[in-house]
C-alpha cells in the first residue's frame, strides 16, 4: 500500500508505542522513525511501523482526511477502506 | 443533482467550491497546452483508488489522461519471484507474506494453491509479525517480503533488530524511481509529467527525483491522497507542462521533505542494495530490485535454501494467461477495458493476472469503483 495510516500515541516504551486508531489501540514499532515521539503525538503507521511523526498542526487535516474515506467506504469490500483497515490490523496487538 | 454540477458533491470534495475553482483551472490550463490528450502518469496503487473511487476521472477535461502506472507492489512482483516462493513452500519450508500476495499467480500456481494443497502459508500484515512467528518456533521461516521501499523499509528494520536464527527474508522488494525512467524512456510513451506518492517521498524524500527530472526533462510533483490534494497536484503538474519546465514541486509538504527520513533511509540501503531485475510486464528495470547486502547472507533465503523452481514447470500454465495484458496495463500503454478478459473471464474471484489480484491493481480497482467515466456506475459517483 502506498498509503501510510494516521494515529495517536498513547505509550511508548522504548522502541514500541502503543497507538491509538480511532478507537482501536495498537503497538506500532518506532525503528524507523526520525523524531523522538511522545504521548500525545501522531504517528503514521505503515505496515506495524511509524514512518513520520505528524506535525501538530497537520493532524486535523490528516484526520479528516482519513474520517472521510473510512466512512464513505459504502460496500465493505471498498478498497481504500480495506487498505487502510489492514494498515491498522498490521500493527501489533495491544498489550497491556 | 444537475447536469452543470459537474459532481463537485460534498461527500468527495470538503470544499467543493475550491475543488470547482481547481477543475476549471485544470480544464484552461490543459486546453492552453494545446496537445490533446495530454498525458500524466502516476505510480501509486492508493492515487489510483482515490481517483477511482471518488470519480475523479469525470471531473478531468477529457483532452487529459491520466494513467496508472506500474505502482502495485504485488502486481509488478515478478513470476520467478513468486516461483520462489511457490517452490520453497512446496518443499516444506513455512512462508510468511502480505496477504495480497497470496493469491498471485506464479508460472501456474500461487500462494494459495500450494496452501490449498497443504503447504504452510501465513499471512501477516507486518514483518514484525513474520519475526514474531519465527520466535514462536524453532523450524524456519521465509518472509517473503514484497512492496517498494517505504515497505522495504520495514523489512530493514526487522532485519536490523536482531531476528531470530530461523527468520529468512526473500526480497522481492523493488524500487519505483527507476521505473520512471523506463517508463520515460519507452518509444510509445506520451506521458509529459508523474504523480509521485505521497508516502513513499515521506521516506525518500522529493528530492530524490531531481536526478530523473534533470536527466527527463519531465516535471514531478509529490502529492497527497485526498482528491482535493490529487486536484491540485494534476493543477500544478499541467502548470508545468505548459511552461515546459523540468521542476519537483512538492504539494504534500505536511508529510515530505526534501531530504525525506534519513534514519529510515540509513537502515533501508544498510540491509538492502538496488539491482537490476524484472518487473512483470515491464521487463529489465536497472536498479529497480532490492536485494539484501551480502552481510546479510546468514538470513537470505535465496543464499540459504536450494529453491527447485524448475519442478513447477512440469504442469501446462493457465490457458488465458496469454491473453492477459497485465504488463501493458502497468506500463501505462492500455487501459483495463482495452483487455478482452477484463470483468468476463478475469474478475476478482478469479483472476487470470496480477492486476486483478493486489487491492491496488488497476483492474481490480476499476473493477470495484469503476475507473472510466464512460463506464457510468462507480466510476461518477457524482452521478448517482
Amino acid at each position: 500500500m502506498c498509503l501510510g495510516v494516521p494515529g495517536r500515541v498513547v505509550a511508548v516504551d522504548g522502541l514500541l508505542a502503543t497507538v491509538d486508531f480511532w478507537g482501536v489501540r495498537k503497538q506500532i514499532r518506532l525503528e524507523v522513525v526520525d523524531e523522538p515521539v511522545q504521548p500525545g503525538d501522531y504517528i503514521l503507521n505503515h505496515v506495524g511501523y511509524a514512518i513520520r511523526r505528524i506535525p501538530p498542526g497537520e493532524v486535523d487535516a490528516t484526520l479528516a482526511l482519513y474520517e472521510e474515506l473510512l466512512k464513505h467506504a459504502e460496500r465493505e469490500d471498498d478498497l481504500m477502506a480495506a487498505d487502510i483497515k489492514s494498515e491498522i490490523d498490521g500493527a501489533g496487538d495491544e498489550r497491556q | 443533482m444537475s447536469g452543470n454540477d459537474n459532481g463537485f458533491v460534498e461527500l468527495k470534495f470538503r470544499d467543493p467550491v475550491r475543488a470547482r475553482a481547481l477543475s476549471e483551472t485544470l480544464a484552461r490550463m490543459t486546453d492552453e497546452i494545446g496537445r490533446s490528450p495530454v498525458s500524466i502518469m502516476h505510480v501509486c496503487g492508493s492515487h489510483e483508488q482515490a481517483i477511482a473511487k471518488f470519480g475523479l476521472r469525470a471531473t478531468l477535461p477529457r483532452n487529459l489522461n491520466v494513467i496508472m502506472g506500474p505502482g502495485c507492489p504485488v502486481c509488478i512482483t515478478d513470476v520467478p519471484e513468486v516461483d520462489e516462493g511457490v517452490a520453497l513452500a512446496r518443499q516444506g519450508v513455512r512462508i510468511a507474506t502480505y496477504g495480497d500476495m497470496v493469491k498471485v499467480p506464479g508460472t501456474v500456481l500461487s500462494l494459495a494453491d500450494v496452501q490449498a494443497e497443504g503447504g504452510r502459508v501465513d499471512v501477516v500484515y507486518s514483518v514484525a509479525q513474520a519475526v514474531e512467528l519465527a520466535r514462536q518456533s524453532r523450524e524456519p521461516l521465509v518472509f517473503f517480503a514484497t512492496g517498494f521501499e517505504t515497505t522495504a523499509v520495514a523489512t530493514a528494520a526487522a532485519v536490523l533488530s536482531d531476528p531470530p536464527a530461523n527468520f529468512f527474508v526473500l526480497s522481492a522488494h523493488k524500487y519505483i524511481p527507476p521505473v520512471m525512467e523506463i517508463v520515460a524512456e519507452m518509444p510509445q510513451t506520451r506521458v509529459e509529467g508523474f504523480l509521485a506518492a505521497g508516502h513513499a517521498a515521506t521516506i525518500t524524500g522529493w528530492g530524490v527525483f531531481e536526478p530523473f527530472v534533470a536527466r527527463h526533462k519531465l516535471p514531478v510533483v509529490v502529492a497527497g491522497f485526498e482528491p482535493l490534494d490529487i486536484l491540485a497536484g494534476l493543477v500544478k503538474l499541467v502548470e508545468r507542462i505548459r511552461e515546459r519546465s523540468a521542476s519537483v514541486d512538492n504539494m504534500y509538504p505536511r508529510c515530505v521533505t526534501k531530504e525525506g527520513n534519513l534514519r529510515a533511509q540509513e537502515q533501508l540501503w544498510k540491509v538492502f542494495r538496488p539491482i537490476g531485475g524484472r518487473w512483470r510486464g515491464i521487463a529489465h528495470v536497472p536498479n529497480g530490485n532490492l536485494r539484501l547486502r551480502d552481510e546479510w547472507a546468514h538470513l537470505d533465503a535465496r543464499q540459504q535454501f536450494d529453491i527447485d523452481v524448475a519442478r513447477l514447470w512440469d504442469y501446462a500454465p493457465p490457458a488465458l494467461g496469454h491473453e492477459c495484458i497485465c504488463g501493458d496495463i502497468m506500463a501505462g500503454i492500455k487501459s483495463p477495458v482495452d483487455c478482452a478478459l477484463f470483468g468476463k473471464e478475469c474478475v476478482p474471484h478469479s483472476p487470470v493476472g496480477a492486476c486483478m489480484v493486489s487491492s491496488e491493481g488497476t483492474c481490480k480497482i476499476w473493477h470495484q469503483y469503476g475507473g472510466h467515466p464512460d463506464l457510468g456506475g462507480y466510476g461518477a459517483v457524482c452521478a448517482r
